[in-house]
């Protein structure tokens, strides 16, 4: 059992009592809710004749259903009408903090809550979102909940929960140039299987991690899930510090010094008990690609696709219903596949840095006429931050379409979707079947610079040969 | 869809039904429940949208679209099984089906979390005596009685050791798993801690 881990160490602190059932009573420190997870928490609230406990402590944005083209309202899409005024009427009876399109504050809640220093080191943050692990960047301790646990944060600020184990993935050396988090965090998903992380919390560390800025560390908590890790953390360091001072809702003033000196004793110790330990070698690591319909089916971009033999027995099932969906051959190289839609954005590489690092792909280079290519900011402050840098007219010149920030294409509940058996290069996190809105929809899952490659290509291309 | 859906009520001790098989491994949520079902605002009508697209895919040869499978209430799965998305939508859409629990290999943390908050048990088994299940041609007559006090299930011709997270199978047998209440029931400490914690203070000007 672990010991003394910035997990532990948050997870006692957080700890209100021993359930009669054996799990632990957990407080939650930020409760972050959206349109989509949150209407059904509040009505079961209205049955049970219950209030919410602490308003103060949840904060809600809408992300996923808003459409990226024209966002006026109403809506033309009658049923994301419906659930924004049904998030809009629940937050304004219950006195809840609501950043709405327009605010300047709104987006994808894993962008908006850490950019507006909500998301600290030593909170427990809960959200009715798979995707929450994005916040354990900051060492805090965070992960996705269903609509009865929504219920019951809003109803109690606490969950019952079995204590999780705790993993470190110790990444070894640095990136090289061209490779970014997403490559990293798509290999360690693939070394490890996508279900390697259940009953675990991984505590990502080692020189690799240090290097990584809190963006980037974003990138790969948030990718935790993936893994099957619902938690994923950093041990906050001066980065993270930095990073939250003078953001809205950071501690200011006496606070300040306060916040910190709590904040550096949180760090797993350097004789901390882990359940289990990895190593893995961030030099060795390409440009990384999925070929598959999980995001462990992954491969370097001068790779091929698996030959059945080269699998165990398990994740051949998966390889040939992944050929069949994908309709790509066993062997084939990832390199050059034709692509036919492009998507930047999304939780896992929808912020600022993401958008910078696509736009000096894109800088003076014109998409492929074969592809649609599309960006969608984070949030409105990534949008508002891009402009001013001329980002949104790089993308614009290159063929790429500017949207309005939201989760978009990364799940597809607003309008836009693949159609058809279409191929997309998606800087987003899943590449399941009919994930990005078409049944039979093959997405390819890269780093956003992977993705401007691939718009100018017009196939899958190494990001590297741009910006060598 | 069977016609008319009672949601799970009080202590789960007994759960008798016929059994459905779902074979593969990795089954994620959005194939459970597409999203584009999440534009909604209560669960009701999930249930006729379990496994929407691979239903279409399979044009009426899929599990849940087969006559004699009709009338199933234990589904029986493979490793991973509900990975990815956090959506509740997808343990409800299988309850709304008809599902009262679950036997697979492994689940994914989100997707259990989400079943046992809704009142559906969720076992594992090996994966050999899975694929033992999931083999028999006859599976689809195969009756289950699962008796949570022994963790134990029965058919004319097989008893089944079931395993199960000790702290799920106390709160389905005492009722405790619609945890609200008895989270509720600690409000002072709940408060004590609101008023301890040592970070609240810094962004207490959140409002």
């Amino acid at each position: 059992m672990s010991q003394d881990t910035l997990f532990d160490k948050v997870w006692d602190l957080h700890k209100v009592s021993s359930l009669p059932g054996g799990s632990d009573q957990i407080f939650i420190g930020l409760h972050l809710i959206h349109e989509v997870t949150s209407p059904q928490a509040f009505g079961a609230l209205k049955d049970k004749n219950l209030k919410v406990k602490f308003p103060d402590r949840t904060v809600a944005t809408v992300d996923h259903i808003v459409p990226t083209d024209n966002q006026s309202r109403p809506f033309k899409d009658n049923l994301a009408e419906q659930m924004i005024e049904t998030l809009e009427n629940n937050c304004l009876e219950h006195k809840i903090r609501f950043f709405n399109i327009g605010s300047g504050n709104q987006g994808i809640v894993h962008v908006v809550a850490p950019e507006l220093g909500l998301t600290q080191p030593g909170m427990t943050i809960a959200c009715g979102d798979s995707h929450t692990s994005t916040h354990g960047a900051f060492g805090s301790i965070a992960f996705g909940i269903g609509t009865s646990q929504v219920r019951d944060v809003l109803a109690t600020q606490t969950i019952a929960m079995n204590k999780l184990k705790v993993r470190q993935i110790w990444c070894e050396n640095q990136l090289s140039n061209g490779v970014y988090a997403k490559d990293l965090v798509l290999h360690i998903i693939n070394k490890l299987g996508v279900k390697a992380g259940v009953g675990f919390a991984y505590e990502f560390a080692g020189p690799a991690i240090s290097e990584l800025s809190m963006e980037e560390r974003m990138t790969i908590c948030n990718m935790s899930i993936e893994g099957g890790a619902r938690c994923g953390y950093i041990n906050p360091d001066e980065k993270t510090f930095s990073y939250i001072k003078n953001k809205l809702c950071a501690p200011k003033n006496e606070h300040w010094e306060k916040a910190l000196t709590w904040w550096k004793s949180l760090k797993s110790n350097e004789d901390s008990i882990y359940d289990d330990v990895i190593k893995i070698d961030a030099s060795k690591i390409e440009p990384t690609v999925t070929w598959g319909i999980t995001p462990g089916q992954s491969i370097g971009i001068n790779q091929q696709i698996p030959l059945l033999d080269e699998l165990s027995l398990n994740d051949k099932l998966l390889a040939e219903e992944a050929f069949e969906y994908m309709s790509f051959k066993p062997g084939q190289s990832i390199k050059d596949i034709p692509v036919e839609v492009c998507f930047i954005g999304s939780c896992t590489n929808g912020r600022i840095s993401d958008l910078r690092i696509a736009a000096k792909v894109l800088k003076d280079k014109k998409v492929s006429k074969n592809v649609k290519a599309f960006v969608v900011p984070g949030s409105e402050k990534v949008a508002n931050e891009a402009k001013q840098e001329g980002l949104d007219q790089i993308f614009k010149d290159s063929g790429f379409q500017w949207r309005e920030p939201g989760c978009s294409m990364c799940l597809a509940m607003n309008s836009d979707k693949l159609i058809g058996n279409q191929v997309s290069a998606s800087s987003s996190n899943r590449n399941f079947k009919g994930r990005q809105g078409s049944p039979s929809g093959r997405t390819l899952l890269m780093s956003p610079a992977m993705v401007a490659a691939a718009a100018i290509n017009g196939k899958v291309s190494d990001v590297r040969e741009f910006i060598n | 869809m069977k016609s008319e859906f009672n949601p799970p009520i009080g202590k789960i001790t007994q759960i008798n039904g016929q059994c459905i098989s779902l074979i593969g491994n990795d089954i994620d949520t959005d194939r459970i429940i597409p999203a584009r079902f999440l534009k909604c605002v209560d669960f009701d009508s999930l249930g006729e949208s379990v496994f929407e697209d691979d239903r279409e895919t399979l044009k009426g040869k899929h599990p849940f679209d087969l006559e004699e499978n009709k009338n199933a209430t234990i589904l029986i799965v493979n490793s991973n099984f509900g990975c990815g998305s956090s959506r509740e939508h997808a343990p409800q859409a299988l309850m709304r089906w008809g599902i009262k629990a679950i036997i697979g290999e492994s689940f994914a943390d989100i997707f259990y979390s989400n079943c046992i908050a809704i009142g559906i048990p969720c076992f594992t088994l090996p994966r050999k005596s899975i694929q033992e299940i999931q083999k028999n041609k006859d599976n689809k007559f195969l009756l289950l009685e699962i008796d949570l006090k022994n963790s134990l299930a029965k058919s004319k011709d097989l008893i089944l050791s079931l395993e199960i997270k000790e702290t799920s199978r106390k709160m389905f047998l005492s009722g405790e798993w619609d945890a609200t209440s008895t989270l509720l029931e600690n409000e002072s400490l709940i408060e004590k801690k609101y008023n301890d914690l040592p970070y609240l203070e810094f962004n207490s000007y959140l409002l």
